[in-house]
């Protein structure tokens, strides 16, 4: 089973030689990608001065994506391929800091184009692994609703890295025979009663929730914006997530997990994304969603493209092609999000009764300003002050305090 | 044949260590590439760190990594977890499985013997994922077990996404691989043994704890082996299971290198059951376990 001792030195010997070739290689590569500066978040982005392009070339006939599973549907993909000649590439991601990491490790060489968060956004900027946009190769982006065209989350100094894509909100999703009538507040996934039967994202932006649910229980806390938490605002939010771990059934990793929690009775109430409610009640479970009194934490997507991207003429045909209304409104459905583009609204009406209702395209503006979007947690928190807690200590409090 | 393929073969026929070499050399080049030199990359990386901003790595030596979890109360807890439920899981089974594998050894007739064997390897044929998954909707509070004690009027319980639920899930899945070679050392036990045990006067609980367990030992520690190692290295079962606080150092290298890109915090704590299990295996080896594989 094992090699005995006699042979031990020479299998050691002849290791190291090839293990030396391996790291030889590894360095060689991260030195080209060493771009990204470790200025921190406070200066310019690192790519902030590059140009961009002025027209979209000739297609080179491959298209590497990041996206989120289900957006990269062949409904919209196939007619893309067609007309550009670009063949897609989808890679799947899982969340946000997966998308950061994929970004990272490929050296920006691989991947065209990413669709990320809010949360990821800032942090794919300043490492410098995504560029500046020139959104007016993009002729829907003129029909944004207006808060989605140059968004603080992918908008530097009124440099855009990336086109918005759809949004929505992360929503309180309860069992009707636990409530007969509505939640008002966020309180009810803080509340013992609910003992073994609360379930909520395992993802250390969830911190921002209960900051957000701080922001309007205590005011004496002076959050003003979830994301930007000084370190009293932080401790107090991670305070009430340990405060919420025994009540905890299971933090979930993917939507499938919450919905036969909520499918086999065992978790009666806990955050969730309206993806989760349309699923279950198409199954007839009897669940509802809402957005209480305190407001929601949200997400909004931006495709960006990588500072190497080998594909950039593909990459801009991409982002021309999901903004148009009749794509824009295709996505919204199939994945139970909001469009960015008002022109959808009246196309998701047409593909699915009632759709532009159900999935807010025609909401007000009230709808979308009471949503918080995710964005990165950085130290710079705009007050001329580094006294904000960053990312890296929100996932380390998230997995060591709250969830280990 | 040409005349150098055909001294090529005089070579080999002549000089047997010349045969074993070329015979070998492939799958133990194949062995150094594949498995030694990752665990020596896995074992240098964990000396490395990322930035915390770029998440690039940056190779500074330093012992930051192993820092961060000892001296961190949580991964602490998530390793004595992982031990735990190892050293449970594995208990379990040793008890479960002897009176088994002692029935279909020495007492079953060769047909209920193969009908046994297969009946244990069946599962076996189903994916992991499934079985874990059928696991889920027995457990859950709607699932098969709190309907079976509704009928006997009975109170249901709430099993599903604790560590209890983790703890039937991993006896169930790994006692395949504790009742084979439990079986296989007990068949191995001569028949004269046990009647020159009963020629001198020893009873049959003597005779057990006096001769059965004793020469089953290698075959106990043998399935011990497996059953601790695939738990301690498991991280599917907590993630579709478990329950808050369910997390084992599995769930950690799986997060830290897929998610959060820490791939030298993911190396330092994929060393800790690389440490656990060679002190295992030690300890597995005094007991004569690598005698009944």
């Amino acid at each position: 089973m094992m090699g005995r001792n006699g042979t031990t030195g020479t299998v050691v010997t002849a290791v190291i030689g090839c293990v030396a070739g391996l790291l030889l290689a590894s360095c060689g590569s991260s030195g080209t990608s060493s771009t990204s500066s470790t200025s921190g978040a406070a200066g310019q982005p690192p790519t902030a001065g590059m140009k961009t392009a002025t027209s979209i070339g000739k297609g080179e006939g491959q298209l590497n994506l990041i996206a989120w599973e289900g957006y990269a549907q062949p409904s919209w993909v196939k007619p893309f391929e067609q007309q550009t000649g670009c063949q897609v590439n989808a890679k799947y991601a899982g969340s946000s800091d997966e998308m950061v990491t994929l970004m990272a490790n490929g050296g920006g060489g691989q991947y065209d184009l990413v669709s990320a968060s809010g949360d990821a956004d800032l942090r794919l900027i300043y490492s410098g692994d995504v560029r500046p946009v020139n959104v007016h190769l993009v002729p829907d982006w003129t029909n944004f609703i207006p808060q989605l065209k140059a968004p603080p989350f992918n908008t530097i100094n009124g440099v855009h890295y990336g086109v918005s894509l759809q949004w929505g909100p992360n929503v309180l999703l309860y069992s009707k025979k636990s409530f007969p009538s509505a939640p008002a507040s966020w309180n009810v996934i803080y509340d013992p009663k609910y003992k073994g039967a609360v379930t909520v994202p395992d993802n250390p932006i969830q911190i921002a929730d209960a900051a957000l649910y701080l922001s309007k229980t205590q005011p004496g806390l002076n959050i003003t914006d979830p994301y930007e938490l000084t370190q009293a605002q932080f401790n107090a939010a991670v305070g009430l997530l340990k405060q919420q771990r025994p009540l905890i059934l299971k933090y979930w990793d993917l939507a499938s997990q919450e919905i036969s929690m909520f499918k086999n009775g065992d978790a009666v109430v806990g955050a969730a994304w309206p993806y989760q409610t349309n699923t279950l009640q198409a199954a007839g479970a009897p669940v509802a969603d809402e957005i209480p009194a305190e407001g929601a934490t949200g997400w909004a997507d931006t495709w960006m493209l990588a500072t190497h991207a080998p594909h950039p003429n593909c990459a801009y045909q991409w982002m021309k092609w999901v903004s148009t209304p009749t794509v824009q409104a295709e996505q919204a459905i199939s994945f139970g999000e909001t469009p960015a583009n008002t022109l959808a609204c009246p196309i998701m009406d047409q593909q699915q009764k009632g759709a532009c209702a159900q999935y807010h395209a025609n909401a007000p503006a009230s709808y979308f300003n009471s949503i918080k979007f995710w964005k990165t947690p950085i130290a710079n928190c705009g007050n001329g002050k580094s006294d904000c807690i960053p990312y890296a200590q929100w996932q380390q409090a998230w997995t060591t305090e709250v969830t280990g | 044949m040409t005349a150098g393929a055909g001294r090529a073969a005089d070579l080999l026929w002549r000089r047997p260590w010349a045969r074993a070499t070329a015979v070998l050399s492939p799958p133990l080049a194949w062995f150094l590439l594949v498995y030694v030199a990752s665990l020596v990359v896995l074992l240098i990386t964990a000396f490395w760190q990322v930035n915390p901003f770029t998440n690039q790595v940056e190779h500074v030596w330093s012992l930051t990594n192993f820092r961060a979890f000892i001296g961190n109360a949580a991964y602490r807890a998530i390793i004595a977890r992982t031990i735990g439920m190892a050293i449970a899981v594995t208990v379990t089974d040793a008890i479960v499985a002897f009176p088994f594998a002692f029935f279909m050894a020495r007492v079953a007739g060769p047909r209920l013997r193969t009908a046994l064997l297969a009946a244990i390897l069946l599962p076996l044929w189903t994916s992991y994922l499934a079985r874990v998954y059928a696991w889920q909707l027995i457990l859950s509070h709607r699932g098969a077990l709190n309907w079976t004690l509704n009928q006997l009027q009975l109170p249901g319980v709430q099993l599903a996404y604790t560590n209890w639920a983790m703890w039937i899930v991993f006896c169930y899945i790994w006692l395949p691989f504790m009742i084979t070679p439990m079986y296989v050392a007990m068949e191995r036990i001569p028949e004269s043994y046990l009647e020159a045990s009963a020629d001198l006067g020893a009873a049959g609980r003597r005779t057990l704890r006096k001769v059965i367990v004793p020469l089953a030992l290698p075959g106990i520690v043998a399935g011990s082996i497996f059953t601790f190692a695939l738990t301690l290295g498991d991280y599917i079962t907590p993630l579709l299971v478990g329950g808050a606080g369910s997390t084992f150092i599995g769930n950690v290298v799986y997060n830290n290198v897929g998610i959060a890109g820490n791939l030298p915090f993911a190396a330092a704590f994929a060393l800790v059951p690389v440490a656990v299990m060679a002190l295992y295996l030690a300890g597995a080896k005094r007991l004569g376990a690598f005698e009944a594989l």
